[in-house]
């Protein structure tokens, strides 16, 4: 079980896990690892089927109303939880920050989604600032660098947390790379609508990456990770990518990502 | 100036494949960004004055036409004049217009980002003017007849070897043995032969980085001096401003003052900080004669009624482009205007349309380290989505974009038919992919592909995993 400050027993919660699409379709061993991380933290977990994406790629190309009618879908397939969980700060914070201004005009889901938005977090965060999670029962021999992905960083002040789970796997140790601030050049569409500037950014963190020394890369945005991973593949680089929720539920034994299944 | 935001894409790529601007480029990222961060730390309450900063535009902007009446009549009072310029076209006619009326044929210039939005060097020298920048980075660029490519520093994608080679190839007057690698004898040479230049000069241009309501002056702020010599020496000082230039006070002023070194070059204070109020007074020892203001509109009272106000309490410090990934990548002329970064995604459509400028908004990661340093915390992000809603509402984005948006954002809206779609793709995908883990080339996935490996599915999704779940569980 996982460790809670002694001040802090939560009492138990339903959470609803927006799993988003990319952890659905790409690697949904992420999302086992976010159900066992919650439920170790105390919540029952429960995977609304009326989900599919966060309407980001919608809201960043400036299609409103398609992101309006996914918000609306979205919101009420996550209404009836205490709370909204997501392993990524990306989609955590377009429910949160975003789906209030994009529903702000309309009577009828204006305050659902500001009430909804409160109860929204991004994973790590979640166990750490909301459960009171100190500490993770999990192992990991290896050094490991950790990539701030921006949304979670700017939006949601996501930078302490990780590193705070992090310390308490046996075994890990964190690296830190130079920039880990700086986005890693994906960026939703932007990486195939403008290839060019996406890569020299992916390079350039491939760079801080390698120069870290570090085995494994981690990060809490799958987006941001199968950039990354495609990089650092296509160069033959040997290190490892990870989402940070694989590593501290212990749950490693699936190939990293863009790796070769073993035999 | 002529426009080549149109080719962004094109510009871009051949930005990136430039060995010698990516030498250049480093520069911002290893000086900028460290300098800010010491500066902004040393100062407890940098982003309590940051927030009191934003505040004194907002109010402003709420009031600009009580301001800019107040600060019209504090210019006339101390002697000076106002020239209301509602186009470049104006601001162009007004300046030419009080350079031939005093039989200008030298004119002087500090850094002005609005004499560049006007271009008006162009419309000096087309008129027999001859215009001599003064600022070392806007001489340099004006000897290569490049426009800048930063707001603060504009020639900062240029290496010292190539501004050595432009001295010796223009400066044919020294001898062609002399030292020129180290900066300081860059700078002393330019120094050299730029005093010529303000001892011949009839009118000098200056920008302004703020115009003082309560006292119609105008302020610039500099490290070279040269703003001074350029205002102070000839016989009529001309100042070209955009209207959202002014504050109310002095005292607003010194408040935006402590924000704006910090956020820009990480300085406390710029080595000038220079307030100019009107001409020469009776017993004054120097001085103009003649001191107008040729303040401009173009688009700004627009972009005051609509959703861009927030942009127009930008300072021009430079900080987002000197933070921004993107422009790391790809420089200034990239952008193909005169605002590169991010505030140039967000103004350059405003002031040169969206049809021209539509993929300065789009090239953006939305990474938000730009707002993160905007000393005047504009949502540089959210602006640039602004843009690109206009786009989409007005069907200019690419048909690929738009149908393949349509597509996704229809399967998006069918949760059924979405998981069993994606279910069944990943499946495959999945199965191909496993052995190697991930794919060399994909079909339409070219933009990922061409740079990176595209990693290979697990195979069945969450959903349906988690529905073998429950059904495991007797659920
Ligand atoms: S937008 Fe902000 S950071 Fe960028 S130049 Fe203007 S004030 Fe500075």
């Amino acid at each position: 079980m996982p460790q809670n400050s002694p001040q802090e027993t939560p009492a138990p919660a339903r959470v609803g896990l927006f799993v988003t699409c990319l952890v659905d379709s790409m690697r949904p061993s992420v999302g086992f690892a976010a159900v066992k991380l919650l439920e170790d933290a105390g919540c029952t977990v429960e995977v609304p089927r009326a989900q599919t994406c966060c309407g980001q790629p919608a809201y960043n190309s400036g299609d409103r109303a398609d992101t309006q009618a996914i918000a609306r879908q979205t919101l009420a397939a996550f209404e009836e939880y205490d709370y909204v969980v997501a392993p990524s700060g990306s989609c955590a914070a377009m429910i949160r920050e975003h789906y209030p201004a994009l529903l702000a005009t309309d009577p009828d889901w204006s305050a659902r989604a500001t009430l909804i938005a409160e109860r929204t977090h991004e994973l790590i965060s979640f166990l750490t600032d909301v459960r009171g999670v100190t500490a993770v029962e999990a192992r990991f021999d290896g050094t490991v660098t950790y990539h701030d992905s921006c949304s979670g960083l700017r939006e949601l002040g996501i930078k302490a947390q990780p590193r705070q789970l992090l310390a308490s796997v046996q075994g890990l140790s964190l690296n830190e790379m130079q920039d880990a601030e700086v986005c890693c050049g994906f960026g939703g569409t932007f990486c195939v609508k403008y290839p060019d500037i996406s890569n020299t950014m992916v390079e350039e963190k491939s760079g801080c990456i390698a120069n870290s020394g570090a085995r494994t890369l981690l990060a809490g945005d799958l987006g941001c990770l199968l950039n990354m991973a495609g990089k650092l593949k296509r160069t033959g680089s040997p290190v490892e990518v990870r989402h940070i929720a694989e590593v501290l539920a212990g749950t490693t034994d699936t190939p990293a990502i863009g790796d070769p299944a073993q035999n | 100036m002529h426009s080549t935001a149109h080719s962004f894409k094109d510009n871009a790529k051949a930005a990136v494949a430039d060995p010698q601007l990516k030498r250049a480029l480093g520069h911002v990222k290893s000086g900028f960004i460290g300098k800010r961060a010491k500066a902004a730390a040393r100062l407890p309450e940098f982003e309590a004055l940051r927030d009191a900063a934003r505040d004194i535009k907002t109010h402003t902007l709420e009031h600009l036409d009580l301001y800019l009446e107040r600060y019209e009549e504090n210019v006339q009072a101390a002697g000076g004049q106002v020239h209301w310029c509602a186009s470049a076209d104006d601001a162009r006619a007004a300046v030419l217009d009080i350079c031939q009326r005093v039989g200008a044929k030298t004119v002087t210039k500090g850094k002005s980002m609005i004499s560049e939005e006007i271009a008006l060097n162009d419309h000096l020298e087309a008129n027999g003017i001859t215009p001599v920048e003064t600022d070392l980075g806007e001489y340099i660029i004006q000897l290569r007849h490049e426009p800048p490519s930063h707001i603060i520093a504009p020639a900062v994608h240029l290496t010292k070897d190539l501004i050595e080679a432009d001295f010796r190839a223009e400066h044919t007057q020294f001898p062609a043995e002399r030292q020129l690698s180290e900066p300081r004898q860059l700078v002393d040479e330019a120094r050299q032969v730029l005093r010529e230049g303000f001892l011949k000069a009839d009118v000098g241009i200056t920008g302004a980085n703020f115009l003082v309501a309560e006292t119609g002056s105008s302020v610039i702020v500099t490290n070279e001096g040269n703003g001074d010599l350029t205002q102070v020496l000839p016989k009529v000082h001309i100042v070209v401003a955009s209207l959202e230039k002014v504050v109310p006070t002095l005292e607003d002023l010194s408040t935006i003052l402590r924000v704006l070194a910090r956020s820009a070059t990480g300085q406390e204070f710029s080595t000038y900080t220079t307030v100019s109020t009107g001409p020469k007074r009776p017993g004054d020892l120097d001085g103009p004669e003649e001191y107008h203001v040729v303040l401009l509109d173009n688009g700004r009272s627009q972009m005051l009624a609509g959703e861009l106000r927030e942009v127009l309490r930008c300072i021009r410090c430079g900080a987002c482009m000197n933070h921004c990934p993107v422009y790391h990548a790809i420089g200034g002329h990239a952008y193909g205007w005169v605002y590169p970064g991010p505030i140039g995604s967000v103004l350059t459509p405003a002031l040169i349309g969206v049809e021209e400028a539509g993929n300065l908004p789009n090239a953006s990661t939305f990474c938000g380290r730009c707002e993160s340093v905007c000393p005047m915390r504009i949502p540089l992000p959210k602006l640039m989505r602004h843009w690109r809603e206009r786009e989409f509402e007005r069907n200019l984005s690419p048909a690929a974009v738009r149908y393949g948006l349509a597509a996704w954002a229809f399967l998006a809206r069918r949760p059924a038919l979405y998981h069993w779609l994606i279910g069944l793709e990943m499946r495959v995908l999945g199965a191909i992919g496993r052995r190697k883990g991930r794919f060399a080339r994909l079909p339409f996935a070219g933009g990922w592909t061409r740079h990176r490996d595209f990693p290979a599915p697990q195979g069945k999704t969450f959903q349906a995993l988690w529905a073998e779940r429950q059904a495991g569980r007797g659920r």
